[in-house]
Parts: structure tokens; sequence; C-alpha cells
């Protein structure tokens, strides 16, 4: 028999404000720890929660970039348990109330579109930061009450691939929006999975287990390759599977027993009596609809129609929003915006990728590359030059024009001292150039390397390829 | 002058404005008739007298520059409930013993600005969950009128302050009667503010859609002056509403004309105690003699109010009281081994017998399988009370009735018997499910010699009619103006 996997996922999203969820706190990543924090976010006795209104709207923003329906009236409920990370036992959250309502995200999977649909985005508060080092157990608050959104999928995916890419498009989206960082090292984006297996044959779904500790998206598609295959390898052994919640081992690449059904937390919510519902009027949900930034998929078509460059190099530019918003300052500024792209797409995305460093953190700016490609296409400089001149840029900024004088790799094309360079490698090259006359067309480019060579790389190829054909040819 | 500790707020305040004393020799008197009549009182759980003098001096200064508000240099007795920066606030609990507040309440902060003197934190019952103040896990506080009962509570040792001689006015907290029933027992008057009216930010909460900052004093016009300073819309606290504050003070005058006044019927009912009932028509009676008209009026639902407010009372708390684990505060028990087992140790061994009592029936009201019975049903009858109260205010501008079915009982006659303890609130929670505002003002002694206390409700954000209510007939009557006998050592009787 043929097993098919339904999987889910609880995808939890550090949103980008500046304060904390309930307070006036910072929200700082790497800041000493409990130096951003004050009574409300340490549980104390007194101190009293306040909504961040801009923790709503992006919540919203991320609902309505993903089709969801944005509610009129929405609360806030106490999800009451004990944790140490926890400053007053109990978590600010929506229960049966939440900020959004269904909607879908449609990515590319496979080769293919597919549609997942969401059930519900809420938003909640953040728990502070356990850390153990030996007999020694310690709290850092400073992540205690930063706003927390929690995106929860229904059991579409069909596979771990399916379930990595919808987190690659679903941080595209978000990031794109100014929604969240997303930055997984600095734990912006964590994510839960729901992972349940039944007969091809049947319809409905099996028992599921909840599997946790899913740092990296690697390590969910880990985890539910693992963990569909344990399901399946127990039902075909004639065993049952147990509702349960498993943990992700990421060094030994299991999941293992956290707690089984009979202990689940009854959580006891109840409305936070310390917070007024959130009502948002249609006029405000429409100003923030209104707001909406591009989506990748629109830009992707865009920037495709709008600059005359291949569907492929639009995805290319598309996929990183500030990659695709220094493509499109430089492009806007150049008469070649084919030309800027693949300077984008290749030098600047290597040297990016090579130096760890984000596009934000460099200093060469879209006009210098618009200017560069303008002075490549004047021949002012070859290609080689400009590489050099990029390079530049990349690492110092400047002014390109200003970089190929000072490295003096002004492109040579005076034809004096062309013809010149042309007859004394002809000279120095009596036989290739005797190859070439009876016809072996390669021996013409071993000339050309002759006279770069002589130009020290700065004349012009296409015109020292005419001088040469010329001359050869008389 | 040797009798400032027996001002009210608003005679004191002359005596300031016209140079007849300084705010340091009032602070002078007071710590002087706290020293002495405190060891059988024991209202207090903290004073630091150093630091009451340097206020009321700093007060003096101030008045000396020109400067100062409304309260200026005028002592302020604080409930142990409520965040005075740099004050412990231990809310009468082991739980929170050696905690000092890092931060001030909004309502201190505003009584700061007016030029408060803040004096001294009072005891109340463990996180202000009790009617009798015998839940202080540090000792019980005793009634002035008579030191073998109890001064009611939970803001007992504010209300027995007030009442001694030991503080001109004092801050309470009241959840479902803890500001009112105290000051009907001691003798004073209490006001439980509309809620909303004043910031709850800094005030420990016990029941947070319920619990109300309120002033405890020895006259109406002392409530609306303290009323007036802390009724400012916090943004640090999302359920205070911006209703802007009347001037209370300007709406106090002798008669009543035009008002009318209703009785509500249940609030009269069998258990009622015979001479309680007795001031409080008298009472009532004056009242239509300076000019209110008094009609018949019916809450059919507040027979139901005890066991729905223990329900959503309970269930907040059970919440609210899962911060204090031994972890960031406070008391932290020894030996344990984990995380769970310290938060288990500590709270066994840090809260008090009532307060794990509330606890676990809040968790269980709030447990699935029982959420709907329970506290979703108290929810729903929460609002009819309310609805109950919207009815009654279509027709009047005051509900009149007694704070308390007795006078107040003997110490330790029931606190083993927690449900009679709690049926004594039936008259005073009502105000706090339906969110309005309610005045508790003395009207008479019964023959043992203990003060009765007669209860005017009012609107949500009308608290000017009450304390008009209130002003008017205590300017006719002199039982605001009686004192509590002193007890103690021979030779200090009363002079
Ligand atoms: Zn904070």
């Amino acid at each position: 028999m043929k097993y098919v996997p339904a999987i889910g996922l609880e995808v939890h999203v550090q949103l980008l404000t500046k304060s904390k969820l309930f307070c006036a706190c910072r929200t700082d990543f790497g800041a000493e720890p409990n130096t951003q924090v004050c009574p409300v976010c340490l549980g104390y006795p007194g101190a009293l929660p306040v909504i961040n209104r801009e923790a709503v709207r992006l919540t919203a923003l991320a609902g309505l970039m993903l089709d969801s329906k944005i509610a009129s009236f929405s609360k806030f409920d106490r999800k009451n348990y004990f944790y140490p990370d926890m400053p007053k036992n109990y978590q600010i959250s929506q229960y049966d109330r939440p900020l959004c309502l269904g909607g879908g995200l449609a990515f590319e999977t496979g080769g293919r579109t597919r549609t997942v649909r969401l059930n519900r985005i809420h938003l909640e508060e953040d728990v502070a930061k356990s850390m153990h080092a030996g007999a020694r157990s310690s709290v850092d608050f400073n992540r205690s009450g930063i706003p927390l959104m929690e995106l929860v999928t229904e059991p579409d995916f069909a596979s771990a691939q399916e379930a990595y890419d919808f987190l690659l498009a679903l941080r595209q989206i978000l990031v794109y929006g100014g929604v969240s960082r997303c930055n997984l090292e600095q734990g912006n984006l964590r994510c839960d999975v729901n992972c349940s297996v039944r007969p091809e044959t049947r319809s409905g779904l099996g028992v599921k287990t909840e599997l946790k500790n899913l740092n990296t998206f690697k390590g969910v598609f880990n985890a539910i390759e693992h963990e569909a295959a344990r399901q399946i390898g127990i039902l075909e052994g004639g065993g049952v599977i147990r509702q349960e919640t498993r943990r992700w081992d990421t060094d030994a690449g299991v999941t293992e027993l956290m707690r089984s059904k009979e202990d689940v937390h009854d959580y006891r919510y109840f409305p936070d009596p310390d917070l007024m519902p959130i009502t948002l009027s249609s006029g405000q949900v429409e100003r923030w609809r209104s707001e909406l930034p591009e989506l990748p998929r629109q830009r992707r078509e865009r920037l495709a129609a709008e600059f005359g460059i291949p569907a492929y190099d639009a995805g290319v530019l598309a996929a990183d929003k500030a990659v695709a918003d220094f493509f499109e300052d430089a492009a806007r500024l150049s008469d070649n915006p084919k030309a800027v792209s693949n300077w984008v797409m290749s030098d600047m995305l290597r040297l990016l990728s090579e130096t760890g460093r984000s596009i934000e953190d460099i200093p060469v700016r879209p006009a210098a590359l618009a200017a560069l490609v303008k002075l490549v296409d004047g021949q002012a400089v070859n290609m080689p030059g400009a590489r050099e001149v990029f390079e530049e840029l990349f690492e110092k900024g400047g002014d390109p024009a200003e970089i190929v004088r000072a490295r003096g790799l002004a492109q040579v094309s005076d034809e004096g001292a062309l013809e010149a360079m042309a007859e004394q490698a002809i000279a120095e090259n009596a036989k290739s150039a005797a190859d070439y006359k009876a016809g072996k067309t390669a021996a013409l480019q071993f000339l050309i390397g002759q006279v770069m060579r002589k130009s020290k790389g700065k004349a012009n190829p296409a015109g020292v390829r005419e001088i040469l054909k010329r001359r050869l040819s008389g | 002058m040797s009798d400032l500790a027996d001002q009210t707020l608003y005679s004191l305040r002359g005596l300031l404005e016209t140079g007849q004393c300084s705010a340091r020799e009032a602070a002078a008197d007071l710590i002087a008739r706290i020293r002495e009549r405190d060891g059988e009182i024991r209202a207090y759980v903290h004073l630091d007298e150093e630091s009451v003098l340097r206020q009321a001096a700093a007060a003096d200064a101030a008045r000396a520059r020109g400067e100062g508000g409304e309260l200026l240099g005028l002592p302020v007795a604080v409930k142990d409930v409520l965040n005075v920066k740099g004050d412990p606030c231990a809310c009468a609990s082991r739980m929170l013993k050696g905690y000092v507040a890092p931060y001030d309440a909004t309502a201190v902060s505003a009584l700061r600005a007016a030029g408060a003197v803040l004096a001294g934190r009072t005891n109340m019952d463990e996180f202000a969950m009790g009617s009798s103040t015998e839940n202080s896990a540090f000792f019980a506080t005793r009634n002035p009128w008579n030191l073998d009962c109890v001064p009611g509570g939970s803001s007992g040792g504010s209300a027995a302050a007030v009442a001694a001689g030991e503080a001109l006015a004092a801050l309470g907290s009241d959840t479902g009667g803890s500001v009112r029933q105290p000051a009907a027992f001691c003798g004073c008057v209490g006001l439980k503010p509309t809620y909303g009216r004043i910031s709850r930010y800094g005030l420990t909460a016990f029941a947070s859609s319920l619990d109300q900052i309120g002033p405890i004093t020895r006259d109406v016009r002392d409530a609306a002056m303290l009323l007036k300073a802390m009724a400012v819309p916090d943004p640090l606290d999302s359920t205070s509403v911006d209703v802007p504050a009347p001037d209370y003070m300007a709406a106090l005058g002798e008669r009543l004309d035009g008002l009318r006044l209703g009785l509500p019927r249940e609030f009269f009912s069998d258990g009622l105690d015979p001479e309680v009932n007795r001031c409080v028509l008298t009472a009532i009676e004056l009242c239509r003699k300076l000019g209110a008209s008094v009609v018949d009026v019916s809450l059919p639902m507040a027979p139901h109010a005890i066991a729905t407010y223990h329900i959503i009372a309970c269930a907040e708390a059970s919440s609210n009281l899962a911060r204090f684990d031994g972890v960031r505060y406070g008391f932290r028990a020894g030996g344990a081994n984990d995380p769970v087992e310290l938060c288990c140790r500590t709270r066994a061994a840090g809260f008090g017998p009532e307060v794990k009592r509330r606890i676990i029936l809040g968790a269980y009201v709030l447990s699935s399988g029982y959420y709907d019975a329970y506290y979703v049903r108290a929810l729903k009858v929460r609002t009819l009370i309310r609805r109950d109260f919207d009815r009654a205010f279509a027709s009047c501008d005051a509900l009149l009735s007694p704070v308390t079915p007795t006078a107040a009982y003997r110490l330790g006659e029931k606190i083993q018997d927690p449900l009679q303890m709690y049926l004594g609130d039936l008259y005073t929670i009502p105000a706090n499910l339906a969110g309005i505002c309610a005045l508790a003002v003395p009207c008479g002694m019964t023959g043992t010699a203990l003060p009765v206390g007669m209860q005017i409700m009012g609107p949500a954000f009308r608290e000017e009619i009450p304390l008009r209510v209130g002003h008017a007939y205590q300017q006719a009557t002199d039982w605001h103006l009686r004192r509590a006998p002193r007890h103690g050592k021979a030779g200090q009787a009363a002079p």
C-alpha cells in the first residue's frame, strides 16, 4: 500500500516593530541580556499591557498579502501555563477570535504552482529565552513581549519539499511587506509541524504528531522526511500512530517523543480583562490594502515587462526585495537595463555571496552601476577593465569614470596606436598570420590576444579585430 | 496644635494655607499618633517615618516657593497592594515579603503630583482576598471602635487607620466591596469609583475586570478631593476611560432637591440585621427631608451576584497570581531541583489558605469541560446584572442600600467559615459587577456602639451624584464627626 503524508505548518514570525507588543521596550537583537525590560515585560505586580498598534497593522498587512479576511472584531486571550521563560505564567495570545482568518499562498514547487490554504493568523507575545549552563539556568527577558505573529496552514502539504518551498515563498513575501526580517539565525521565524500519513486510497486524515524545535528550513524538511517515513514504517508493520508531540533532534536526525496526548496542557484560555478587543473599520482595512507593497510574483512580471529583460532574469532579481530595488533604481538611470541586469545577476550576486554581505551594507550605488554600463556601452572601458572597476565600487564605492582614470583603464580606441600594435604583432607572429591567410580562422584570436597584451588590456577588442582582418586580407 | 491628626484633609489644607501649621508639624503629629495607637490597632505594615517627614518638609519648602498642588503637604496612607516606588509592596503576603516596588502606581504618582505626602502602608487581606483583614500573612488589624472586632477588609488597615486617627485618609482597593465594607465597619467614608475612572496601573491585580482603587476618608468632601486628584485617564491602562472628571467639590451642596433615589428591594432582604436596617431607613428618611424623592426599584438578578462574582474574580485571580513563582522577585522556596519544583514549592509556602482556595476555584472554572458551565454563564449573568442597573438608573439618579447586612463581627468569628464571610459582601458586589460607582457613608451606630454604613450607588462616571447625596447627608448629621474611643493603656483616654 502506498501512503501519502498530510502536513500542516505553524509558523511563528517576529514582527518588525521598534517596540514590544505591550510595552515601550526596544526589540533590538543581540543586546546585553535583560537590558530591554520593564515592569510590563517582566510581569511585575501591577503592570498592565497596552497594545502596540503597529503590530496590529503588520499582522493585518501579512493577512492582506496572504488573502486572509481581516476580522473587524478580534480579541486577546490568556493562555495559562507555568514555565520560567514566561514572566506572567500566561501568554497573551488570540484564541477564538484571531485577527486574520483563512487565506492562502500560491508558490512554485517541483516546476508547478501550488496553493496552500491558511487557517488563520493571530498575534501574541514572544516568551523569554532560557539558557542553561551546567547546573545553572538563567533567563533573558529581552525577547519577552516581542510581537509574534502565528500563521497556521491547513494540512495541505504532501511532501517535505512542498513545505520547504512554501516557507521560502512565505519568507520572501513577509520580507517584501516589511512585516519581519525573517532572519532565522536571530530566531525571527520559527516553525512547528503537524504530520500525518494516510493510505493513498483513503480520504480523511491520519493521526497526527506535532514536531517541535525546528529552527531552519532544512530542519523542517529533514524532520518531515524522517517523521513521515517513521509513521509509514509503523503502519506497514501493523502498528498504530499515537497522537503526541515529538522533538526534532538535529544532530541525530531523528524525532523523539516529547510528550504524549495524555500530558497535553489545559491552557484555560479566557479573554484578557486587561485589554480591549481590537476593532477595525472596513475603511481602515481598505486603507491598509491600498498601501500594500508589490509582491514578488507581481514584481517579477512587472520587471520583465517594464525593462524588457528575460523572465528568468526577472525571477532572479525579484527573489530578493533589496536586490530588485537596487536593480530597478539602476535600470531607471540606464539606457541598457539588460546590461544592468547582467551586472546585478552575475558580478554583484557573486560578490555578495563570496563576501557574505547584504546589499544594504555595500557602498556601491545604483547610479554608479548605471554610469559604469554607460562607460562600457560608450567603449570608454572594456569588459575586463569594467569588472575591475565594479570590484572597486563594491569595496569602496565611488565614481566609475574616476576609477577608470585613476587606474588607467581607459580603453585605447586610437586608430594610429592600434594600427602600430597590429603591424608589430603580425611581424612578430608571421606563422599565425600565414595560418589565418590559409583559412585557419582561430589564428586571428591569437593575434588579437597579442595586441591586447601590448595594450596592457586597454585596447578595444572589437577595433583590434577589424584592423587585423583588414591587414591580413590585404 | 495638638489635634492635627484628627483633621480632615480639607481642614488641614486650610490650616496649611493660612500658615497655622506646617506640613512637617502635621506629619510629626501623625507619626506620634501612630506610635501611640498602632500597637493595639495594627493598621500599618510599613511606615518609614524619615520618608514621611522628608516629604512633608519638601511640601513646606514648595509652599514657601509658592508652588504645589491641591493636596500639598496632606498625608495619605496607602494600602499594601499599590506600588509606591522604593516602598515594600507585599500585598500582606509571605509571597512578596521583601519585594520593593520599582515604580509608582499611576494613582500614587497622581497624588505625588498634587503634593500629597505618602504616609505608610496599610494592612489588608492577602492579595485583597477577604473581608476581615484576618487573611493578612503578617497580623490581624483591629477595629478601633471595638478591639475585639474586625475592621472589615480587604482594605481593613486603611479604614482602621482613618478611624483611629492614625491617618487622615488612605487609599484602598475595591474588587467586591473592599473599600466600602471596611469603611462601613470603621465609621469612615469609602468610595469605589466607576471601573475605568482611576488607572489600575500599579495596583497589584486581584480580579482585573473588577478592581478599582478608591479613597477611605473621614468625610465625603475628602473623598471628592482625592478622587479629583486621581481621576486622570492613563495611557498605561487600556481599561482606564477618558471621560472628563467634573469638579466634584463644586457638586457638593446642602440640599437634594430634584434627586430621585431608588431603594432596591433585593438589598433589604431577610438576612439584613434589624439595627442596620433601622439606621439605613432613618438615613433615607433624612434624604427625603433634604428634598430627594424616594422610590422602590428592583434589581432582580442581584441575588446571583455573589456566585457570579466568585467565579469571575477567582478565574481572573488564578491567572493574575500565576506570576508569583519565585523566579524574578519576592519569596523563593529553597531546596528545589528544577524550575517546576521551584515554582510548586514557592507557591505552596508563599500563599495563604484563602488565596490558594480562590486560585484552585479559579483554575477549576476555567478548565476545559467546565468553562461554559461556570465562566461563560457567569459572564452572561454579569451582563444581566448590568442591565438591571441600567434599567434602575433610567428612573433614579442614585440607589440607596446598606453597605453590609451586619455591623462588624468579632475577630475569628467567621474566618473558619469562608462561605459566611463571602455572604457579607452581597450588597457591595453588584456595583463591581456592573462597573458603576458606589459610596459608603456612616449613618448610625448599633446598640453595641459599632458603626453602620449606608451605600449610595450611582451610574457609571457619575461619581458626583453619590458624593452630592453623601455630602448633603453629612451636612445634616454628625455620624462622620464621631471618633472611635481610645482604648489602650490607662490614662490615655480621649481628652
Ligand atoms: Zn517592557
